[in-house]
């Protein structure tokens, strides 16, 4: 068993230090997808024409294989944690998009005539009234772009080491050492799990004016509002 | 609706000229005419109700006067300045605009919202929220609600809410777009008569939108009838639209029971109340036999305060032995001289005797009054509003 925590010297970090890099690699390209996203999700929803082109345009990037990227980044940024944050990036943006489009879009039309109609500028009713609504549906689509982008870190072990918590995998296959590979998955679960469940907490945190504890006390006018795209998005991930 | 059967409706003063929308046209984009130039004269300090059927341009023609809609043709001129002239958050930071289901912020408390105008303003924190207090009274709200968010507010709450949020930075003018319109008929009631209140307490210029010609009718100072098209039908105080509709149109809009629902208007001051048919409790035989050949075909007993237990045939009553429950119920009575002609009508026809009891502000009662007694007085109310008519149209000439 304690050779369970015990990891080869030739990945130079400690079990926590891989933790740590494994978060890093992961997180920064969701950071990174989340500040692209709002922008392009603004436009989106300013000019709806262009929603459908920008969702094809990222569906396709989430379906190039990520080898398939890292080949052709290899040339510019080489061997790095870039090549392989720079695919997690534009994955997030699959869901994220859709995700702060839709949250943008439900809010309530008689909300926006309100924030009009009492002298909101365009910019300031975007990020006084239109974005914190959407806080939910963004979180929510920020919990499936985070929990992917933790399990997929792990393929950067196919450019040489770059795949932090993944690379015990391609160790436990050398030293032929399988507890490493149980080590991996279980650490990479683990990982999802908890920061799944902080995005969770911040949500809470956010927004105090959700109805806590779903759908019971829920007053008529709301009660037709649509719900933040959570579900929709979990499917969509698949 | 039981709601417009109550106290005289009140013919509220009318000042200068504030809002004149002058031959104002407007086409969306897709070729729709939804207001067609329309021209009306919006007075200060009263409230004017747009009405109409659905599609005929009310809601376009109040986001005019706020430049949520631009015209195509012709000007808005509000305190004779044209609205198109003025830098556009500034001209609705001074209007409060009021829409159905209230439009709250969902994710701001209550005094936030309430606050939200004042805010853009740039008072203070402080004060602003020190306002939103002062206004969560004024409309009817208690201070407990302050820092709840709208989903924790019943429907008829968050339209206060809605209504104190338009009043937060006190404009002159207030737009309001079916603001009573999702709530139900009873706490739309209640919401019309606190409108009333507060606009006698303040006496905003009040743009008010509604397909109710009911609500319109008790509202309005003015009334503006429009037709589908955007067209104006009719612009007149509601007593003149019930008794002068301008064409079948009108007409047609205003109901079958415009005839009752003008009685609205005339008092039951003038009603001549009969006192004889009444006794108290606890009369003697004497005075029960002495109140028989007041010639009413029934009697009226009182508790000892002189509030109505119920009516009872002359024949039928035992001095010291009156048992309040065999009495005929004595239905709703009227207050006399505060309620309206059509209340006291009300009253007399559903009354088991075709009498109407009436009281005074404390529920004592002050007299009974049959049907033929108030028919009589409909007809005399009727000439006096001809010959009030005539009068004017001699003024005029
Ligand atoms: N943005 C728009 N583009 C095109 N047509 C519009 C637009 N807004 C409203 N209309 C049309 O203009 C007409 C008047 O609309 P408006 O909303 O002013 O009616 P309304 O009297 O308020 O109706 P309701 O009682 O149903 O609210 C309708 O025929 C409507 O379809
Ligand atoms: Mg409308």
């Amino acid at each position: 068993m304690n050779r369970f925590f015990d990891i080869p010297s030739d990945l130079q970090h400690s079990w926590l230090g891989l933790i740590g890099l494994h978060l890093r690699e992961a997180l920064l390209p969701v950071l990174a997808g989340l500040v692209l996203a709002l922008p392009l999700a603004q436009l989106c929803v300013r000019f709806r024409w262009l929603y459908p082109p920008v969702l094809w345009v990222t569906t396709v990037f989430y379906a190039i294989p990520s080898l398939a990227f890292f080949v052709v980044l290899i040339d510019y940024t080489g061997q790095t944690e870039l090549t392989v944050m720079i695919p997690l990036a534009v994955y997030s943006l699959v869901v994220l998009v859709p995700a702060i489009v839709d949250g943008v879009r439900s809010v309530p039309q008689e909300t926006l005539a309100a924030a009009t109609a009492m002298g909101f500028g365009p910019v300031r009713r975007y990020a006084q009234v239109q974005l914190p609504i959407a806080v939910p549906a963004i979180i929510a689509g920020l919990r499936v772009a985070t929990v992917s982008s933790i399990s997929l870190v792990s393929v950067g072990m196919l450019i040489g080491n770059q795949g932090a918590l993944g690379n015990l995998l391609h160790d436990a296959q050398i030293y032929n050492r399988p507890e490493l590979a149980w080590n991996s998955v279980l650490t990479t679960a683990v990982l999802a799990v908890l920061a799944d469940a902080a995005l969770v907490l911040v949500r809470v945190l956010l927004t105090p004016w959700m109805p806590s504890g779903g759908r019971g006390r829920r007053p008529k006018p709301a009660a037709d509002r649509p719900e933040p795209a959570a579900p929709a998005l979990k499917d969509a991930a698949r | 609706m039981a709601g417009s059967a109550g106290s005289v409706c009140q013919t509220r003063r009318v000042f200068g000229v504030l809002i004149r929308i002058d031959s104002v046209t407007k086409r969306y984009p897709d070729g729709t005419i939804a207001v067609d130039r329309l021209s009306l004269e919006i007075p200060d300090r009263s409230i004017t109700v747009l009405v109409g059927p659905s599609g005929c341009g009310k809601t376009t023609t109040l986001r005019m006067i706020n430049r949520m809609v631009e015209p195509s043709e012709g000007t808005i001129l509000l305190d004779g300045k044209d609205v198109q002239q003025q830098p556009v958050n500034a001209l609705r930071r001074s209007m409060g605009y009021v829409i159905q289901n209230a439009g709250l912020f969902q994710h701001r408390t209550i005094v936030d919202n309430i606050a939200t105008v004042p805010r853009l303003l740039g008072w203070n924190k402080h004060k602003a929220r020190a306002r939103a207090a002062e206004l969560m009274k004024r409309v009817g709200l208690d201070a407990s609600l302050a820092e709840r968010y709208p989903y924790q507010l019943s429907g008829g709450q968050q339209q206060r809410v809605g209504v104190a949020r338009a009043l937060a930075a006190d404009p002159p003018v207030l737009l309001m777009d079916e603001p009573f319109s999702a709530v139900d008929p009873v706490v739309r009631k209640g919401l019309q008569d606190e409108l009333l209140r507060i606009q006698d307490e303040l006496g905003k210029t009040i743009v008010f939108v509604t397909h109710d010609i009911d609500e319109a009718v008790k509202l309005g100072t003015m009334v503006a009838v429009m037709r589908t098209g955007g067209r104006l039908a009719q612009f007149a105080p509601p007593a003149e639209l019930l008794s002068n509709p301008a064409d079948a149109f009108v007409e047609d809009f205003l109901g079958a029971d415009r005839g009752i629902r003008r009685l609205s208007f005339f008092p039951s001051a003038g009603l001549r109340l009969l006192t004889s048919p009444v006794v108290a409790v606890d009369a003697t035989a004497e005075q029960i036999a002495a109140r028989d050949t007041a010639g009413a075909p029934y009697l009226l007993v009182t508790d000892l305060d002189g509030r109505p237990l119920g009516w009872s045939e002359p024949g039928d009553l035992t001095a010291g032995d009156v048992r309040p429950e065999r009495l005929l119920p004595h239905g709703r009575p009227f207050v006399a001289g505060t309620d309206s002609l059509r209340a006291a009508l009300d009253c007399a026809v559903l009354s088991p005797t075709g009498w109407a009891v009436a009281v005074d502000a404390g529920g004592r009662v002050t007299g009974v009054v049959s049907q033929q007694a108030i028919a009589e007085a409909i007809r005399g109310a009727h000439a006096e509003g001809r010959a009030d008519a005539a009068a004017d149209a001699k003024a005029v000439r």
